[in-house]
């Protein structure tokens, strides 16, 4: 048995709006694998919760009008990996919530959960970060949409005002055309574990595949919060696609990133690894760009 | 706050039930207070060993981090669920039992349901594939070599390669 004051479930988006206004003290829960844990630690013991988890409106990936990519906030690791809107557009997203946890937390954890936690170890976040996500978010006034930069306040705490939920999160169309990424989680064992360090890269190539037109990076666990890298961004920007630029735009992200010791790694030791992680997933990212790197 | 409870409605191993919940309970409660399915064990309860895993609508979760309230209106198989029309026990099973995967077998009816997801699926996993989607289980007898080679076996063998899966 859970420590639980009471559970209400929402029965729609409005509903739950309702629910959150009627309760000021419940704390949201989508899947429960933090929430959930986070109770059976105490942390959140004796607290009233709302559940949005039947709400299947906030399940699936659509393109809206203007060609955004559309993730309802209940949409789980799983289902993002296997759909084909994602594979065909943005696949390193499907590729960085396959690194979550293990299966069974794939198919229960949702990517709205994911950022709604505020931690900048989140698998999706830096990637999400990386391809200028928006942020969509109802509440009593209506709907408002923010880019997720702005969403993250600090560590564990996102803008989300009283009685608000996220609904969606979406890529828009200029974000995504002509883009390619990767991103690398670094952590000490295959499955089951938090990055030491994680980080999304992305560019555009110019049509003759030999000139970054555009890079974007972006890190889990560099800072309290995920962040993107925009001097290392500058950096790149216009250069051609060479071991030498590649290798600057890497050193260039140490100006940007704020890694702390933990007991998981040492400062030291995260700074290499983001270098080397720059490094790897932006030739990574110009190779299925279909760019040649050269010396 | 007195105690609430929801009436929970689902289908456990391809048989409707319905009871009142107390709305605080996992699913790994109801599972083995309410119906006595005692195949799901209670390891870490939260999420990380796999002990507790069930299929809910064809997909594995961790039964110890989900709301039994929110099995209502879903489809739930267990290992019990795996067993014959006379109780015998599963190709999947058997082969544990053959490969020595099992030894104090706290986690044996998790992976198995893991397995029993990568099996429906009918489709041909490699080395790798297969490694990944069993990484959701914790196993501290065996040391996962003959849980990995009972389910490579099982798969090859519903595929009707035989001689394939005698070699591995």
């Amino acid at each position: 048995m859970y420590d639980i004051k009471a559970l209400y479930e929402a029965e729609s988006v409005a509903h739950a709006v309702q629910l959150l206004l009627e309760h000021p003290q419940a704390q949201i829960i989508a899947g429960g694998s933090d929430v959930l844990v986070q109770i059976r630690e105490g942390k959140r013991a004796g607290k009233e919760l709302v559940s949005i988890y039947g709400l299947d409106e906030l399940r699936g990936v659509s393109f809206e009008e203007d060609g955004a990519i559309r993730i309802g906030s209940l949409t789980s690791f799983s289902h993002i990996t296997r759909d084909p809107i994602i594979q065909a557009h943005i696949n390193v997203l499907g590729q960085a919530v396959d690194q979550v946890g293990g299966p069974q937390i794939r198919n229960i954890g949702t990517i709205g959960g994911n950022t709604c936690n505020g931690v900048t170890s989140a698998d999706s976040a830096s990637t999400l970060f990386a391809w200028d996500a928006i942020v969509e978010i109802t509440g009593p006034e209506g709907v408002r949409r923010i880019p997720i930069q702005d969403f993250y306040i600090k560590a564990g705490q996102v803008d989300l005002r009283p009685g608000e939920l996220q609904t969606a999160i979406l890529i828009p169309k200029a974000s995504y055309e002509g883009y390619e990424g990767h991103y690398i989680k670094y952590a000490m064992r295959n499955a089951m574990d938090i990055a030491t360090t994680g980080c999304s890269v992305n560019v555009k190539l110019s049509a003759d595949k030999t000139t970054m037109e555009d890079v974007r990076i972006a890190y889990g666990v560099a800072g309290p919060v995920p962040m993107r890298s925009a001097t290392a961004e500058a950096r790149a920007k216009g250069k051609p696609t060479t071991q030498s630029e590649i290798r600057a735009f890497a050193q260039t992200v140490l100006e940007d990133i704020n890694p702390r010791d933990s007991w998981r790694a040492a400062k030291d030791f995260r700074q290499h690894i983001a270098v080397a992680l720059a490094q790897r997933a932006l030739t990574e990212s110009i190779r299925l760009a279909g760019g040649v790197i050269h010396e | 706050m007195s105690k609430q409870y929801k009436l929970v409605r689902c289908t456990i191993n391809g048989k409707q039930v319905e009871k009142m919940i107390d709305v605080r309970a996992s699913l790994t409660d109801m599972l083995r207070d309410d119906y006595r399915l005692t195949s799901i064990k209670k390891g870490c309860e939260v999420g990380e060993c796999g002990a507790c895993n069930v299929l809910v609508n064809g997909e594995c979760f961790n039964s110890c981090i989900y709301l039994a309230v929110w099995a209502d209106g879903k489809e739930i198989l267990t290992l019990e669920g795996l067993a014959g029309p006379n109780g015998e026990i599963s190709d999947i099973q058997q082969a544990f039992i053959d490969e020595a995967a099992v030894q104090c077998g706290f986690c044996t009816p998790g992976f198995i349901m893991s397995a029993a997801e990568i099996l429906e699926s009918g489709k041909e996993y490699s080395d790798d594939e297969i490694r990944k989607l069993m990484s959701g289980h914790l196993c501290r007898c065996t040391g996962y070599e003959n849980i990995f080679r009972a389910v490579k076996k099982t798969m090859l063998r519903r595929l009707g390669k035989n001689a394939e899966a005698d070699a591995v």
